[in-house]
């Protein structure tokens, strides 16, 4: 291989490197919790862009399908049987809690592929419409599982919420698994997306972005493509769901189904670039930590959520594209300096 | 109408409320043909277009590609039976590569989706058109650092990776200037004596004069004229649809 070509792997391992090593360096518990939201984050906007980075369909309903894989794994996991409708009591608490350990873990693909599956015939539906049809559409989706969340109590437990065995790591390094679980879900994540990018499935999810209507005329089955784009998405989507559950032990439909994560998916997608493969993941690195920072000097009112806006703001006006395209074109422009401002050769006659 | 045809309309009919941009249109495009289809701005040429490659539902009538009644014209399966075209407007991928925009025109199998994006036999082909078209220098560049009439060759060159058997060329020369028209022109030619056949919407009349045969007029919708250019240049109902009375 080429120098140049052994550029992306090595950036790639170097970060996957970093990312390993992190929660072994850092051993204080608050770190490390703002480090697994920093990866969850980070994993939700690289299953986003695969979907909507990569076709250009702007989905606001992704967060149903992290909802259903919470809700998957922790009734495959709870402490107490909603179907009963008992409430949790302490007993049956410290019972199970000495069972579960790592076993969520494993069950997770399990759950992201059947969460795929279930998304395919949902996709169908809301990929009949375009643009931002397709956007309020899915949004809908969005409050319709989070309705459903609460009024499926065999289920979900309703509003009462639904809780997971504390599992019996050790104190001291208790976020470990889950950290390093979620950076599992992040790899699958970005393997898949790093795939699919040098791929023909990638050239045709670009083509729709750019233009639909042409890749049709060009033979592009459209559809099939998307329902694959965002079938893994959803997939990839309810595996952080799953980790997320477990993680917090207990989870309530408001939480789980929650427009501020959707938003906190679509965000660091924004900032770091639409359909980049690196992107999503510096955005969520930057934007988790400063949201927590947020939260923390503005108060415990929902004030930081103004600070969040403005984030954005700035992002739409300054970098529209997002910091790696941005940097990519300040390379064009360098590469290209002093040569002519496009090689066309010819002046179009009109 | 006689077996050679490769593209037939027969009754065609496209209204958009109380518009009938295409009225009752019937002709048929002969195999190896070069077809020209003219007629003053606003006649339904582009909606014509549209129905035929399936990018508009017509109201009524018959289309039929190689023999076959096309019944729910849709665009995909149209470019993968071979009927292809282009837009107006140049329409291309402005984000991707000159060489990654031929290779979205390949007829791809379902389980191509995992192959790398461009194989080295898209590769290769994509260069040879390239080539052909004078656009070699710039198959890395991303297509919108092509200018207009560049963009325009692009397309055209786009639309023969599948190799197809009717190119619709919706005004190739449209907005070009007098040296590219000459290269579409040369390229029109060249594959039209590879046997590749054409159905050209065109507004250059000395370049629909000198290219095509036979040359269709519409107007209103409607097909006034039909046959040799020569024979539709003095044809008393163009010479009325063009300079009016």
């Amino acid at each position: 291989m080429s120098p140049v070509r052994l550029v992306g792997p090595v950036r790639g391992l170097v970060i996957v490197g970093a990312l390993v090593a992190f929660p072994l360096v850092f051993n204080e518990h608050w770190v490390v919790n703002i480090a697994i939201f920093t990866l969850m984050y980070a994993a939700l906007a690289t299953a986003w862009n695969l979907f909507a980075g990569y076709s250009g369909y702007i989905s606001l309903g992704h967060v149903a399908f992290f909802g259903i894989g919470a809700y998957t794994l922790a009734n495959a996991f709870s402490t107490a049987t909603p179907l009963r409708g008992s409430a949790t009591s302490l007993e049956s608490h410290q019972l199970m809690s000495i069972g579960s350990g790592y076993r969520p873990f494993y069950v997770l693909p399990l759950v992201g592929l059947a969460v795929a599956l279930l998304a395919v015939p949902i996709g169908w539906i809301a990929l009949r419409t375009r643009a931002i049809t397709f956007a309020i559409v899915t949004l809908t989706l969005l409050f319709v599982f989070q309705n459903l969340a609460f009024n499926l109590r065999g289920l979900t437990n309703g509003s009462s919420g639904l809780s997971m065995p504390t599992p019996n790591f050790d104190v001291s390094i208790y976020e470990r698994p889950f950290y390093y679980a979620m950076l599992g879900v992040l790899l699958i994540g970005l393997v898949i997306s790093w795939h699919v990018r040098g791929s023909k499935l990638g050239l045709m999810l670009f083509s729709i972005r750019e233009d639909e209507e042409k890749a049709r005329g060009l033979g592009v089955r459209t559809t099939g493509v998307k329902l694959i784009a965002f079938a893994a998405s959803a997939g990839l989507t309810a595996m952080a769901g799953g980790v997320w559950a477990y993680y917090l032990t207990y989870i309530y439909p408001e939480y789980a189904v929650d427009p501020l994560v959707m938003i906190g998916s679509v965000l660091p997608v924004f900032l770091g670039g639409r359909g980049t493969l690196w992107g999503p993941v510096l955005g969520a690195i930057i934007l988790v930590p400063a949201q927590q920072y947020m939260a923390y000097r503005l108060g415990a009112s929902e004030f930081y959520l103004v600070g969040y806006a403005a984030v954005f703001v700035v992002i739409l006006l300054v970098l529209p594209r997002g910091i790696l395209p941005s940097l990519g074109d300040a390379y064009e422009r360098w590469r290209y300096r002093g040569s002519r401002l496009t090689p066309a050769e010819e002046v179009p006659a009109s | 109408m006689s077996a050679a045809s490769l593209l037939e309309a027969e009754g065609l009919t496209k209204r958009f409320g109380g518009v009938t941009a295409v009225d009752g249109c019937s002709f048929s495009v002969q195999s190896g043909s070069l077809t020209a289809l003219i007629g003053p701005n606003g006649s339904g040429k582009t909606t014509l277009f549209n129905l035929l490659t399936g990018y508009a539902r017509a109201d009524g009538g018959v289309i039929r590609f190689d023999g076959r009644i096309v019944r729910r014209p849709d665009p995909i399966s149209l470019y993968r039976a071979g009927l292809t075209r282009t837009f107006q407007q140049a329409r291309i991928f402005p984000e991707l590569t000159l060489i990654e925009n031929m290779t979205v025109a390949v007829h791809q199998p379902w389980r191509a989706i995992v192959y790398p994006a461009v194989r080295r036999a898209d590769r290769e082909l994509a260069r040879e058109l390239l080539a052909e078209f004078g656009l070699s220098r710039l198959e890395h560049d991303r297509a919108d650092r092509l200018s207009y009439g560049q963009k325009k060759l692009l397309e055209f060159a786009t639309v023969l990776m599948s190799r197809p058997r009717l190119v619709l060329l919706d005004e190739p020369t449209a907005g070009v200037n007098p040296v590219m028209v000459e290269r579409i022109e040369e390229r029109i030619r060249a594959l039209h004596a590879r046997g590749l056949t054409f159905l050209v919407v065109e507004h250059n009349m000395p370049l629909v004069m000198g290219l095509c045969d036979p040359v269709i007029v519409l107007d209103h919708g409607r097909k006034i004229a039909e046959g040799p250019p020569a024979q539709v240049q003095n044809d008393p109902a163009v010479l009325d649809a063009y300079l009016g009375t």
